[in-house]
């Protein structure tokens, strides 16, 4: 491989840029909801990020990456010219990347993940061939678009409404706060934790069988909720807050499971999101260095670290001012509402993470608020930008397809080839 | 360039009603220091008064003007736009016909016959207590919200409006007593006055009326 050098460090170079701007960009969405609802500072918010979307990225992260590396493109079509993979992955990573620059410019509201399976699809078909497209596993990634936020949304809906008639609506709500939120704390905590073990961990080389994960998962969450519950406990009534808002120290309960759940958050958004741009990065570096399309090289650690490095400095160098100013917008997203949007986002998404399927974070977190509103949660929500997410969605697809294509007859005709 | 998530919620209306009944409770609460000036003949402290009157009643024009311009029919709210509007009008016309009753009793130097200074302080005094306890009720608004309009919160904000319908009605008494005084001596007066009179102690009266639609437009929100 006399060419291996270059094609590493060009896809390392636009991989690490795309995470940079995931963390810069998308995880202000995860994040703000947190710093919004005043349950944590922006510093806080930062730190939790850094950490989580880490974790989340290197220990669940690995099964959507190897969707986007070989999920899409049948390696088989590729045997007698690998080269092509690699040209495809640089312009899929130029195209997404170009994309979300130009869509972010104008404000709309784009997701990364359709934007990078848009330019994938769009150089296999175009660049390759027709059949060169997994098209079963296409239709089952959009399918998952549509049905996420759905889901989302159904699950914020249950949630928010059980915190309403357990707790809000009862004659002593912070009584009732104080001894159902270290359940919550324990749901979300289980949650994460099991879908982590069950089908994150088998890609960090550990396997664990099923009941030892489920007690695993439970101790984890007990010993969570445990401390939650300690932290709760110190929580006392401040009648001057109290006089303003009957509801002040309610919602510092809140805000303790708030934390909890700004974890998995950010957990979530790591599992699934450094896929964007590691994804390809993983494909180039396995035919540069294999020189076929190796679909049985493993995944290397150091590029889902790199992916989780990326995105940590995306978010300390930039992501934070966006964590500021979307959180002063969204106050009406208290404790009480944010979790429930937050832990029914983060089910979905480490659910999908597990299983493989690259979904919109951003989209599947506006489907939450939008479960927590229809239980009439939200004292107002903008339904134009809910038509503005659709058409993007629509736009971003055929967009990224476009670019990838152009990107990728460039590449073929400047870049020397593989052999 | 803007966020997805910021543009997803839309400013919501409900503390900005509650800001919006503060400062109409705070220009009708104006009219005590402002009778009680006219009933001493002090025209310049009663311009005084009337100024700040009229700047608050400008206030809370401005803030029902922006209120309305950030409800946009693509709003989805948990109660219907419609009557959150209606509310902020009933709201706003507290504070309109304070500036009413003060214009009309300073513009006319209006003297209110000693016979009826002492009723006609008390009655101003229970509207303005009237406004208060719908001030009172409006701000259990985004405790409304947070309960999804249910439970605990509902029974409260049903009391706080009882209370008010009770203001409401003791005005009404006052109103017609203050009537009959004014009968008992109107041929002593000049009719003209006599008719300006009639129309201040209708207009005073008013502003409980508006504070008890207020408490409407509330249980309206409770139905829902």
């Amino acid at each position: 491989m006399e060419h291996e050098i270059i094609y590493v460090s060009l896809a390392a170079a636009f991989g690490i840029f795309m995470a940079w701007g995931i963390g810069a960009n998308d995880v202000a969405n995860a994040m703000a909801t947190s710093v919004g609802s005043k349950a944590l500072t922006i510093k806080q918010a930062i730190l939790v990020a850094a950490v989580f979307e880490f974790l989340g990225a290197v220990l669940a992260g690995g099964a959507v990456t190897s969707t986007i590396r070989k999920g899409i493109v049948d390696a088989n079509q590729l045997a007698d010219s690998p080269e092509l993979l690699i040209y495809g992955m640089l312009a899929a990573l130029l195209a997404a990347g170009t994309w979300l620059l130009i869509a972010s410019s104008k404000g709309w509201p784009v997701s990364t993940t359709h934007s990078i399976v848009g330019a994938i699809v769009g150089f296999a078909a175009v660049g390759i061939g027709v059949d060169a497209v997994k098209w079963s596993k296409v239709g089952t990634i959009v399918l998952s678009w549509i049905v996420s936020p759905l889901t989302a949304g159904l699950i914020a809906f249950l949630i928010f409404e059980s915190v309403r008639r357990l707790i809000l609506q009862q004659e002593n709500p912070l009584e009732k706060a104080k001894k159902f939120v270290p359940f919550y704390i324990f749901l979300a905590a289980f949650t994460m934790t099991l879908v982590t073990i069950l089908k994150g961990l088998s890609h960090v080389g550990l396997t664990i069988s099923v009941k030892d994960s489920y007690l695993l998962a439970a101790a984890i969450a007990t010993l969570v909720a445990l401390i939650g519950a300690f932290a709760i406990r110190r929580i006392q009534p401040d009648p001057r807050h109290e006089k303003k808002q009957h509801f002040y120290t309610v919602e510092r309960v809140f805000a303790v499971l708030m934390v909890v759940t700004a974890c998995s958050m950010a957990f979530a958004h790591g599992s699934n999101d450094v896929a964007n741009a590691i994804g390809p990065v993983a494909a180039i570096i396995s035919v540069a260095k294999n020189g076929l399309v190796g679909e049985k090289a493993a995944l290397s650690n150091w590029v889902l670290f790199l992916g989780g490095a990326g995105i940590v400095t995306g978010l300390a160098t930039y992501g934070r001012h966006v964590i500021r100013t979307v959180g002063e917008k969204i106050t009406q997203l208290t404790p009480s509402r944010g979790f429930a949007a937050e832990l029914a986002a983060a089910t979905t998404i480490v659910i999908a993470s597990g299983t493989g399927i690259p979904i919109s974070t951003t989209h599947t977190l506006v489907g939450a608020v939008l479960g927590v509103g229809l239980a009439r949660g939200i004292e107002a929500i903008d339904l134009r930008v809910v038509g503005r997410i659709v058409v993007s969605w629509v736009v971003t697809i055929p967009a990224g397809a476009g670019l990838a294509i152009v990107f990728f007859y460039i590449f073929k005709a400047v870049l020397p080839a593989v052999m | 360039m803007s966020n997805l998530l910021e543009n997803l919620f839309g400013s919501s209306p409900v503390m900005p009603l509650e800001q919006h009944v503060n400062i109409a409770y705070r220009c009708t609460r104006e009219l005590i220091g402002f009778i009680d000036a006219a009933l001493a003949e002090d025209w310049d402290k009663a311009t005084e008064v009337r100024k700040t009157i009229a700047a608050l009643e400008h206030e809370a024009d401005n803030l029902k003007k922006e209120i309305r311009l950030h409800l946009p029919k693509s709003l989805f709210m948990p109660v219907p736009r419609e009557d959150l509007l209606e509310l902020l009008l009933v709201q706003d016309k507290m504070a309109n016909l304070t500036k009413d009753v003060s214009g009309l009793v300073l513009g006319r130097r209006m003297v209110i016959p000693k016979e009826l200074a002492a009723n006609f302080r008390v009655f101003v005094q229970r509207n303005v207590d009237a406004a208060k306890q719908a001030r009172k009720s409006v701000r259990e608004l985004d405790e409304l919200f947070t309960t999804g309009f249910r439970g605990a919160e509902v029974k409260l904000v049903t009391s706080l409006i009882e209370t008010l319908d009770n203001i409401e009605t003791e005005t009404d008494d006052l109103q017609a007593s203050l009537r009959r005084d004014l009968f008992k001596i109107e041929d002593s007066l000049k009719p003209v006055d006599v008719i300006f009179l009639y129309r201040v102690i209708e207009l005073t009266g008013e502003i409980a009326n508006m504070a008890e639609r207020v408490g409407r437009r509330l249980e309206l929100l409770l139905s829902h």
